[in-house]
């Protein structure tokens, strides 16, 4: 299918770009264009598509690249992140009424989202929280809505109000509260029948319901595979008739779902529930950081940028106990060659010492005190030991000495040099560590001529 | 929230507001604003059709034709890229002569899609147009799942004044679409209608009984005239390919039903299955009364999607 390819197409772009440290301009804007395809494609309006990306733009640009992302994939993770916060909301409970007050729902929505079999779903979930519900059938156009409702209500083993279909709605909304007050329910939900957001006369219909019957919630309940109109739908229905909530319908298809990013976009109001079946006992809370992965329809890319987080806070654990066998002068080599990994993927030493305070401008000069090559070279002498003289340093006899210098395809005064050096930096770590005055620098670390600290 | 992420969300909520009176906007501004074909314009064009769902993919293929129209015949005026712009969906649109044939000849009708669409309610319709026209209906409940599902198409035969047989809760769809099959040819019936339940086009096994309902029809009624329409929200987004590429898979598809176009969705989508699956949408849905069921025009169809 076309999404697994923008997945493709965004690791292709951004292939040969290396991690650089901040997100370019470029990066951004080549990395957006993808996911605003990705976004159109999962129906999010187009005009939310164009002020979203606009707003993450705004916002990557400058920022610095995650280990082992390529900035293709920091702008999707910076996307995802703020597609979480916008869908997110404190709420995720329908409002209830305190005390023994009885709690007036109405459900309402276009013509075939799914009212009717979200209502009775909601009455099932109030139900394990020990709430009585009262459903109220208030669908008096469409032939047996009624009957449809009733049905549903037996299935969930909760009470059904209905009074045919002759009666106005805002009177069967009314007898019914005023029955729920007699008969012990706390909950009354209207199943009122679906309309266009543009005819008036059924948005009236709502209007009058409200205020004769002070609803406490009204719930927008909206397919989930509606296109670009759900901005329209939303708005129209917020506007006029004030919504609470939203409930997201067929959510159990294979639609990507964009329309509860519009919605939430114009309406500002929570996504409360997502319907997930036929069944109903399948309505479940809605998660925003599902619903974003599922939008964005680049659950491998998440998932690594998932990968790359874990190991940041892997590396961060790490750093912190190779601190503690620092101070306790059990440095090896393993912990060099470690150190020196973690280094790289920081972007290289010079830009560590250019983010270290009070070094800002003065990377370039610093960069020049830094002997690469000797670096390499130092790599190439720990690489050709075993792990075993690694750990333990004092296994290093001149036999071994030769073997490994061979290995590295360096001198073996280089590596004589090498492992004194080490040696000495060992011990003043040790010092330094145990709280012993040391000479104010760890002076001498293999590879930095001696010069900086480490 | 933060304030940080409140100021995200607020920005965004304004831009939208600002932006919220152009949303429904009609083409001819677009023309109009634009003295040069460029960039600008192009995007403006993607703009209306991506707005209208006709999805990225579709849009696409549209304005790299109209490029190359427009290269071709070394275009310059906006105005005359409208009329190639309009005049290619329109004709991409347009429905066959042959597209209602069903009408001149013993047909069944079975009618398929997802939940909610509007299934139940075009049968009805379109079972008073046909008793309009003098033909014999015969009306199939096979939707045995849904809660009065029955009593909902009982409903709608009564009103089309039309015979109706199944729509027993928790009966076999497949016995209901037998038996009906063989009660129409008993009674010479024109057109059978066949309702069925919404379902959800990745649910496999309520596929699969699809398939087989498609099966038992054809072989219990060979030479009959056949049409499977697909019932597709104009509401919905992309995922309306996907249902009708998934439909086609257990029934082949000669038409669709395009409801709720009294609304303000566009179903432009149905332009990139006519152009991806070659599927023609036959009737258009308008409305809740049985008269509001109109045989597909391309030219009102381009004309509400450019709301010209
Ligand atoms: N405004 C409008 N509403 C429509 C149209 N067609 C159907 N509806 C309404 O949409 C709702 C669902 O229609 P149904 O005919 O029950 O849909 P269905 O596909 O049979 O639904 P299931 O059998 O439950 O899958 C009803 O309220 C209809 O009145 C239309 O063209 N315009
Ligand atoms: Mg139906």
């Amino acid at each position: 299918m076309a999404f697994e390819s923008l997945t493709e197409k965004l690791q292709n772009v951004f292939k040969n770009l290396r991690s650089k440290g901040r997100l370019t301009e470029e990066d951004v804007k080549t990395a957006l264009k993808e996911v605003k395809m990705a976004l159109l494609e999962a129906d999010v309006n187009f005009r939310v598509v164009k002020q979203f990306v606009k707003a993450v733009e705004e916002r990557a640009v400058g920022q610095d690249v995650m280990n082992g992302l390529n900035p293709g994939q920091m702008v999707i993770k910076i996307v995802n992140e703020e597609m979480i916060t916008l869908m997110g909301s404190e709420t995720t409970e329908i409002a209830m009424q305190p005390g023994k007050a009885v709690t007036v729902i109405m459900m309402a929505g276009l013509q075939g989202a799914g009212k009717t079999t979200a209502t009775a779903k909601i009455a099932g979930k109030l139900k394990t929280k020990g709430k009585k519900s009262l459903l109220a059938a208030c669908d008096i156009y469409r032939p047996a809505a009624v009957e449809q409702l009733q049905i549903n209500g037996k299935k969930m083993d909760v009470d059904v109000f209905s009074m045919g279909t002759d009666h106005r709605p805002v009177e069967i909304a009314q007898e019914a509260v005023a029955y729920a007050k007699k008969n012990g329910h706390n909950v009354v939900i209207l199943d009122t029948a679906g309309r266009l957001h543009i005819d008036e006369d059924m948005m009236k219909e709502l209007q009058e319901i409200k205020e004769k019957v002070s609803v406490h919630q009204t719930l927008l309940v909206v397919d989930a595979m509606t296109g670009q109109d759900a901005v329209n739908v939303a708005r129209e229905f917020d506007e006029k008739v004030g919504i609470d909530g939203v409930v997201l319908s067929k959510m159990d298809g294979d639609t990507r779902g964009g329309a509860a990013l519009s919605i939430k976009a114009v309406t500002g109001k929570p996504i409360l529930y997502v319907s997930m079946g036929e069944k109903l006992s399948d309505m479940e809370q809605f998660y925003p950081d599902r619903m974003a992965n599922r939008i964005l329809g680049m659950g491998d890319v998440l998932s690594l940028i998932e990968k790359a987080q874990e190991s940041i806070d892997l590396d961060e654990e790490k750093s912190r106990d190779m601190a503690g066998r620092m101070k306790k002068g059990k440095f090896d080599f393993e912990d060099y060659l470690e150190s020196m990994r973690q280094m790289r993927n920081m972007g290289g030493l010079s830009s560590i010492l250019g983010m270290l305070p009070g070094m800002g401008g003065r990377g370039a000069d610093l960069e020049s005190m830094v002997d690469e090559k000797q670096l390499k070279h130092m790599e190439a002498v720990v690489l050709s030991m075993t792990k075993q003289e690694r750990r333990n340093p004092k296994l290093l006899n001149p036999q071994r000495k030769h073997r490994i210098a061979r290995g590295a395809g360096v001198d073996i005064a280089v590596v004589n040099r090498f492992i004194k050096q080490f040696e000495q930096a060992q011990k003043m770590m040790k010092q330094f560590g145990g709280g012993k005055k040391g000479r104010g620098r760890f002076g001498g670390f293999p590879g930095m001529g001696g010069r900086l600290p480490f | 929230m933060s304030e940080e992420k409140k100021g995200f969300f607020a920005r965004l909520k304004a831009g939208l507001a600002k932006t919220r009176d152009n949303i429904v906007r009609g083409i001819d501004s677009v023309f109009s604003g634009f003295s040069a074909i460029d960039d600008d314009f192009y995007e403006e064009l993607e703009e209306i059709l991506i707005m209208g769902d006709i999805g990225v993919n579709a849009t696409t293929r549209i304005i790299e034709r109209l490029r190359g129209q427009i290269r071709e015949r070394h275009i310059k005026e906006p105005s005359e890229c409208k009329q190639l712009l309009i005049e290619g969906i329109r004709e991409q649109m347009r429905v066959d002569d042959t597209a209602y044939d069903f009408e001149k000849e013993q047909s069944v009708i079975l009618v398929i899609g997802v939940n909610g669409v509007g299934k139940t309610t075009s049968v009805g319709k379109l079972a008073g147009k046909l008793k309009d026209q003098g033909k014999k209906v015969l009306i199939a409940a096979a939707d045995t799942f849904r809660a009065a599902a029955g009593d909902q198409l009982a409903e709608w035969a009564r009103r089309a004044e039309v015979p109706m047989v199944g729509g027993n809760e928790g009966a076999d769809p497949a016995s209901v679409v037998f038996d009906a099959v063989n009660a129409a040819k008993a009674r010479g019936v024109d057109v059978l209608l066949i309702d069925t339940a919404g379902r959800l086009h990745n649910k496999k096994n309520l596929m699969e009984e699809l398939r087989k309902i498609n099966r038992i029809i054809d072989r219990e009624y060979p030479g009959v005239h056949r049409e499977n329409l697909i019932v597709l929200d104009g509401t919905t987004g992309q995922n309306a390919l996907v249902q009708a590429r998934e439909f086609g898979e257990v029934a082949d598809l000669t038409g669709i039903i395009l409801t709720k176009m009294d609304g303000t969705a566009k179903g432009g989508i149905a332009v990139a299955i006519q152009s991806e699956l070659n599927v023609p949408v036959k009737y258009i849905g308008v409305g809740e009364t049985i008269d509001d069921l109109q045989k597909f025009n391309s030219d009102d169809f381009v004309n509400a999607l450019f709301e010209i």
